[in-house]
């Protein structure tokens, strides 16, 4: 089947997800993202890779963090960032997702940052513009429904390499509330192409796909077992409206049985690292102890994070 | 309109009902098969049909198809050799009242095309909340009931709905999918539902859904139809059940017969069925049901204009258009499991007339001359342009399929030719 991310070379049109890129395509990104990280830390805090271009930050559901850091970085590459929080406006007129798509198209957008409520949303918009001929448009998913979440995953990697250097030794734990998380499938496609030994999905059965197997991982329900002798753990946020009903039965009892404290965190290897999307909910899913602890690299992540944002977009820009 | 006595020659004629495959001679008059092989005495002949190549079959019966625009819809379905076929109560507004029916039989049988068998709502406004006037249906033209899409949550209402069918002799047909385990579910609970994190329909919704509707059934003693399985384990629970001697029959479509969950691909949202394609196994199993007579086989036609589908998979409308494929995807079904063709035909002839109880689905004579013939060999896309439904929605846009239609006869009247 085709992938509708990759062009006819296999290069990167769009970034819609982290399953079926190529190894070389994601090690291409990190390593890109390498060269960005400087910029941020320079005085002049700019490249003009983007100059002249027009990123939209279409974001049919709320976020702030991670439209801010595909803001500052579109920034860092000079492009002219255009944000808008179509949860309030367009589709609160009636106005169709693809509608809204060729608004900005017609306003010469030369990239598109969708993050949208449905599985598939930046899929959609991607055939959309093939089928307009608009090879010259990108769409970067920041994120769709449960799907996935790539650029999470992609600084993930980015961290994960930055502290253990090599993939192909690592156990790697996700932690949580799998089922609902387009964080989990991403970072576990791309840690599966990178070649990590092994994925654990650690949680209650409630909270894992039904077929979770089938994605090249480890399942446990046990915590303790399930964190044994890591060198990765990374925690998922649980979305407050998950924490009382049919799937769990209180934030408390989950805190008991699948929260990161100091004690469990013991059982990984002591140079484990602990890692968490953000935002954090203290006392349900990890304890502060360990949030603010020595082994936690959550900020690092954020980081990372633009720095492999802007690989990203200067990669498409250059496609 | 006057009916021109047809003579349909060098055929090979498919006849499953009575068992007939062979190259016989058809004879028309009067709107009924006058006779097969020899001509009746004084036969004359108002038109001759040389059909040397093709197929002569009954015109299919379809045992679901949603019709939206009448005339456009059935025009599609005579184009797809579907002779009979029966609507379910999902219309808009939904067929809970008899001057529905009686509208929508009206105006269909003004458009001379396919014949139209309304299914009647099982609970006004198929809201699952107090039975519809079914005795007033029946004699409206409903030949059976059914909630469509729209699972009864209520256990005890589906009961007194089951009984008070079963009172008339009125016939129920059942979508069996629990709405609770259902829930927002718009995928099969597997693996690409899992990958693409598309909220699932665990096969335990339809199994559930079987088991409460034979335990309640088996009380009443209704003739009950199970609508479109999707899953091994819903086709093992209803076997079982035939078995052990239940008045029960059943149906898959025809897509669930060919596709997978894999179908899905990437977010294609024609691929959003409902219920939703399900494994590789699934499938086979429903084949195998099909296969073995179990099940019969429809369209589950269902046009969808362009607005509903292109939006993101769990929000576009389930469903897709078919009745111009359903005998092509048969005959390519029948190809692949190595069923003889009569045995396939049937599927989508006199089984599906057996199950609405109506006078169709076979070439006896004295029967309706509702007669499809077909080139066999006869390949065409599946395009846009090539299809006459308004729905161009279809999980098989692109394909190449064999066998065309080359005429559709209804009551001994040419409704179709390309």
């Amino acid at each position: 089947m085709h992938n509708p991310q990759l062009n006819a070379q296999g290069q990167l049109m769009h970034l819609l997800s982290i399953e079926g890129l190529p190894r070389e395509v994601i090690v291409h990104i990190l390593d890109t993202a390498s060269s960005f990280l400087k910029v941020s830390t320079r005085e002049v805090k700019k490249v003009p890779l983007l100059r002249g271009k027009s990123v939209f930050n279409v974001f049919f559901e709320n976020s702030t963090r991670t439209r801010t850091t595909f803001e500052i970085a579109a920034k860092r590459l000079s492009a002219d960032v255009i944000n808008l929080d179509v949860t309030r406006s367009s589709t609160a007129k009636g106005e169709t997702l693809l509608d809204t798509v060729d608004n900005l198209v017609a306003m010469h957008a030369d990239m598109f940052v969708v993050r949208h409520a449905a599985s598939g949303a930046p899929h959609l918009i991607a055939d959309h513009l093939r089928r307009l001929g608009r090879r010259d448009v990108h769409v970067v998913n920041a994120g769709d429904g449960r799907h996935a979440h790539p650029t999470q995953g992609l600084l993930d990697m980015y961290t994960i390499r930055h502290f253990k250097k090599d993939f192909t030794n690592l156990v790697v734990a996700i932690v949580g509330d799998i089922l609902h998380s387009r964080v989990a499938r991403s970072d576990i496609h791309a840690l599966t192409t990178l070649g990590a030994a092994e994925v654990r999905a650690v949680g209650p059965q409630t909270l894992l796909p039904a077929a979770i197997g089938k994605l090249g991982v480890r399942v446990f329900h046990d915590l303790r077992q399930g964190l044994s002798d890591c060198d990765v753990v990374i925690m998922l946020r649980l979305q407050n409206e998950r924490m009382n009903g049919a799937l769990l039965p209180s934030a408390r009892e989950y805190f008991q049985c699948y929260g990161l404290t100091p004690e469990t965190l013991a059982l990984a290897r002591p140079d484990a690292i602990v890692m968490h999307p953000g935002p954090m909910n203290r006392g349900v899913e990890i304890d502060s102890d360990v949030a603010d602890g020595k082994q936690a690299v959550i900020l690092p992540q954020v980081t990372f994070g633009i720095a492999v944002r802007m690989a990203v977009m200067g990669i498409l820009a250059g496609n | 309109m006057s009916r021109p006595t047809l003579h349909i020659r060098n055929a090979r004629l498919i006849d499953p009902c009575n068992g007939i495959d062979g190259r016989l001679d058809l004879f028309v008059a009067d709107g009924r098969i006058a006779a097969i092989g020899e001509p009746p005495d004084g036969f004359v002949a108002g038109r001759t049909i040389d059909a040397a190549g093709l197929v002569a079959c009954p015109g299919l019966v379809d045992l679901s198809a949603r019709l939206g625009n009448i005339e456009t819809e059935l025009g599609a379905a005579v184009a797809g050799g579907v002779t009979s076929l029966a609507c379910p109560p999902d219309t808009r507004p939904p067929l809970d009242e008899p001057g529905l029916v009686e509208r929508l039989v009206r105006r269909s049988q003004a458009t001379g095309l396919a014949r139209v068998y309304p299914i009647g709502a099982l609970t006004s406004q198929l809201a699952g909340e107090r039975l519809a006037e079914m005795n007033g249906l029946a004699r409206a033209g409903c030949i059976a009931f059914s909630q469509a899409k729209s699972p009864l949550v209520d256990t005890l209402l589906l009961w007194r709905a089951l009984q008070y069918a079963a009172t008339f002799g009125y016939a129920v047909r059942l979508r069996p999918q629990d709405a609770l385990l259902a829930g927002e579910g718009v995928a099969h609970d597997g693996e690409v539902a899992s990958r693409l994190g598309l909220s699932g329909i665990p096969v335990c919704a339809e199994t559930v859904a079987i088991a409460t509707a034979l335990q309640l059934a088996a009380e009443t003693g209704v003739r009950l139809h199970f609508s479109r399985l999707s899953s091994a384990a819903g086709v093992a629970l209803v076997r079982q059940a035939v078995r052990s001697g239940m008045a029960l029959t059943c149906d898959v479509s025809i897509h669930h017969l060919h596709l997978s969950e894999m179908d899905i691909g990437y977010f294609d949202s024609n691929a959003r069925l409902d219920p939703p394609l399900r494994s590789s196994s699934d499938r086979d199993a429903l084949r195998a049901a099909a296969a073995e007579g179990l099940a019969a086989v429809c369209s589950d036609h269902t046009p969808i204009d362009a607005d509903g589908k292109q939006l993101p998979f769990a929000e576009a409308s389930p469903g897709a258009t078919a009745i111009e494929m359903l005998l092509p995807l048969t005959l390519l079904w029948a190809e692949q499991a190595r069923l003889p063709l009569p045995a396939a035909l049937a599927r989508v002839t006199c089984d599906p007339a057996a199950i609405l109880g109506i006078d169709a689905g076979s070439l006896g004579v004295g029967r309706p001359a509702d007669i499809c013939l077909f080139d066999p060999a006869a390949s065409w896309r599946v395009t846009t342009e090539a299809l006459r439904s308004r729905g161009k929605n279809t999980p098989f846009l692109g394909y190449e399929l064999t066998g065309q239609v080359r005429l559709t006869i209804v009551g001994g009247r040419v409704v179709y030719t390309p």
